[in-house]
């Protein structure tokens, strides 16, 4: 499953950095910049609460028949209506939909009784600790990859890289996933099932900051760590292996970018070692892009957990949001929609930032 | 003696068709000097002949119950075992290629045609008719795919054709984005005056003269995009919200061998392994495709 995050997305970051050539002349030209900047992000959350909003408007169902019973009389049906701003037009509600997404209110879930920010709360640490092991098997795997195919450039090894590259965009992660289980949980009993723990062990650690790795250390239970080192290990590298095929590929492209240059040609003249031609000379320059791309895709693991979440039983937002579909609870469908869209632009956005101010070139 | 071949390779083409036959062939040509764009092309051209011909390709009836002969495992008689209905899954996988060539024909067929008027719209009158539609597109671009297209379905109601529209919705902002950077470089060339200054409407410009000059670009991406759309689809298959029971559909079927993943591995796995080839040979196709119709935009080899 590619969880690329669209190329040509990123065409245009690279057109704006490309744009600004030469630095800012002053404080103003700066202060400017920043401004813009900002708006760009409000409206693209202004856009992002707008296709929720559109998808609540558009939905059959309808959420005062939802809250009162198909059985109510006439005057409690309107009553209810009033009081839930539907009676009103279109842009106030939207305004008000604004307000209340921004106090943090996303309103109730039908199926688990609760406020959906609560819900979200809780259950997005497990989703970060997932990504975050994913994303280090993808960088970790996939740079090294990546350079090492870029040297071999067109040999056996190249190629094979460029298989599980392309691979990385034709297999589906659920499909996976469940291969995953039959073969490493089933048959030969490496990893933990389903679940983020042991049902022994549930509940047995003081939550404190949600990852479970982490809050079985500060209660020093080693035990508890290693069972959930165990439940993770899987799932998260089903999830490193999408990110390792995108960044392996990109970094092999980077690198070819790179060892095609003049100064490369110098180095290799001047009989530099082609292992310090290849990490000293062409591999640093591309770390700039390198932090964009992994940055990127982490961004596309928080969508890819969707699937992996649902075939792990893994209680994500991802998991959450599928089992909300399922029960047409709408509110928590769109607050989930509402909470992963918002990260991913705001990632996407960092990612931005950062290129801008570790490249000298695009200041 | 003027063969077939040279009349297609001909410098100076006598007429419009042959001229089009000529770059055709030509395309042809080096598509067959890259082997993985070969094997691309005969896993899609199998793909469709699959679909087309499905009971001449299947053993069994793909809905045909037999209780008797529940979950068991591959063999001469099922080829791919059978299901929990004791459904033949060869046969199922056979007539679910139907399925799929149609969802990526209706996406392409819906998502191409409006990514591309928006971009060309938006490239050729600049200004604030651009800013308005690349903000949108932007605003879509920005969200996750997938996500976008579940909230959609969401909204829609589970099913087929909605899942269709909503990989539509999810897909065309890409298609906007490319056909507009065309037309960009499209736009200020002297043949575009000529034509303007001839006093062709804004509308024939466009229509006539830039759309078809975004199509080979555009045929690269779809094409490449396939294998995402047939994983999005099969995607909210698996999740319930697309193809409903008892159609044969890929990630349906796979959602289905779920329960029995442990032990008849052969139910959930099969489907996957079908969307994988297929995918891959969207993949191949389309890389080969890009190296020769979009050489500028090619992966650096």
């Amino acid at each position: 499953m590619a969880f690329e995050p669209d190329s040509a997305a990123e065409v245009v970051i690279e057109e704006e950095t490309k744009g600004r050539g030469g630095r800012p002349h002053g404080f103003w030209k700066f202060l400017l910049a920043v401004g813009g900047f900002v708006l760009t992000i409000a409206l693209t959350f202004l856009g992002l609460l707008a296709i929720t909003f559109f998808i609540g408007r558009v939905i059959p169902i309808d959420p005062v028949l939802a809250v009162v019973g198909d059985r109510a009389p006439r005057a409690v049906y309107e009553a209810a209506r009033v009081q839930m701003g539907l009676d009103q037009p279109l842009p106030i509600q939207f305004i008000r939909y604004i307000g209340s997404v921004l106090s943090g209110d996303l309103g109730m879930s039908v199926s688990t009784g609760k406020p959906v920010a609560q819900d979200l709360a809780r259950v997005f640490p497990a989703t970060l600790e997932m990504a975050t092991l994913g994303i280090i098997i993808g960088v970790v795997l996939g740079v090294p990859m990546g350079v090492f195919a870029a040297a071999r450039q067109g040999k056996l090894a190249d190629q094979i890289i460029r298989v599980v590259g392309l691979l990385g965009y034709s297999v589906p992660a659920f499909w996976l996933g469940l291969v995953g289980l039959a073969v490493f949980y089933a048959r030969l009993k490496w990893v933990g099932g389903p679940g983020r723990i042991d049902i022994f062990y549930d509940g047995l650690v003081q939550p404190v900051t949600g990852l479970l790795l982490i809050d079985s250390l500060i209660a020093g239970d080693f035990e508890i760590f290693m069972n959930a080192v165990w439940h993770l290990i899987l799932p998260a590298s089903v999830l490193g292996f999408f990110s390792l095929a995108y960044i392996a590929r990109m970094t092999r492209s980077f690198m070819l970018d790179q060892l095609a240059q003049e100064y490369v040609t110098t180095a290799r003249v001047k009989g530099v070692p082609e292992r310090l031609v290849i990490w000293r000379h062409a591999f640093r320059p591309i770390l700039v892009p390198l932090i964009t791309v992994v940055a990127l895709s982490y961004a596309g693991l928080l969508e890819g957990s969707v699937m992996i979440e649902t075939v792990f039983s893994w209680p994500g937002i991802g998991n959450y949001l599928t089992t909300a579909l399922l029960n047409a609870d709408m509110n928590a469908v769109l607050g989930a929609t509402l909470v992963i869209g918002a990260v991913f632009i705001a990632i996407n956005k960092i990612s931005d930032v950062l290129y801008r101010v570790l490249d000298p070139r695009a200041r | 003696m003027a063969s077939t071949r040279d009349w297609l390779l001909d410098d100076s083409p006598s007429s419009r068709l042959q001229a089009r036959m000529g770059r055709g062939y030509r395309v042809f040509r080096s598509l067959l000097g890259n082997p993985l764009a070969v094997l691309g092309a005969i896993i899609v051209i199998g793909l469709i002949v699959m679909a087309v011909f499905a009971p001449l390709f299947a053993t069994h009836s793909p809905t045909a119950q037999n209780l008797s002969m529940r979950l068991m495992p591959p063999s001469g008689e099922n080829w791919m075992g059978t299901d929990e209905l004791g459904r033949d899954i060869w046969s199922r996988v056979v007539f679910g290629s139907q399925i799929t060539l149609v969802i990526v024909l209706l996406v392409a067929v819906l998502a191409a045609p409006v990514g591309l008027v928006v971009g060309a719209v938006s490239g050729y009158f600049g200004g604030w008719v651009d800013r308005i539609l690349m903000g949108i597109t932007d605003i879509f671009l920005s969200m996750p795919k997938l996500i976008l297209a579940l909230a959609f379905v969401a909204a829609l109601g589970p099913g087929i054709q909605n899942a269709i529209i909503a990989i539509a919705i999810a897909t065309w902002p890409s298609y906007a984005r490319i056909a507009r950077a065309e037309t960009l470089t499209i736009r200020n060339s002297e043949f575009i005056s000529a034509v303007e200054l001839q006093g062709a409407s804004r509308l024939r410009v466009i229509v006539a003269h830039i759309l078809p000059l975004c199509t080979s670009s555009m045929i690269v991406r779809v094409t490449l995009d396939m294998a995402g759309i047939i994983l999005t689809a099969a995607g909210l298959g698996f999740i319930g919200l697309g193809a409903q029971p008892p159609l044969p559909e890929w990630g349906a079927m796979i959602s289905r061998g779920r329960s029995f993943i442990l032990d008849q591995w052969w139910v959930a796995t099969m489907p996957g392994f079908a969307i994988v080839i297929v995918s891959l040979g969207f993949c191949f196709l389309g890389d080969g495709l890009r190296d020769v119709l979009d050489p500028k935009h090619g992966e650096r080899q």
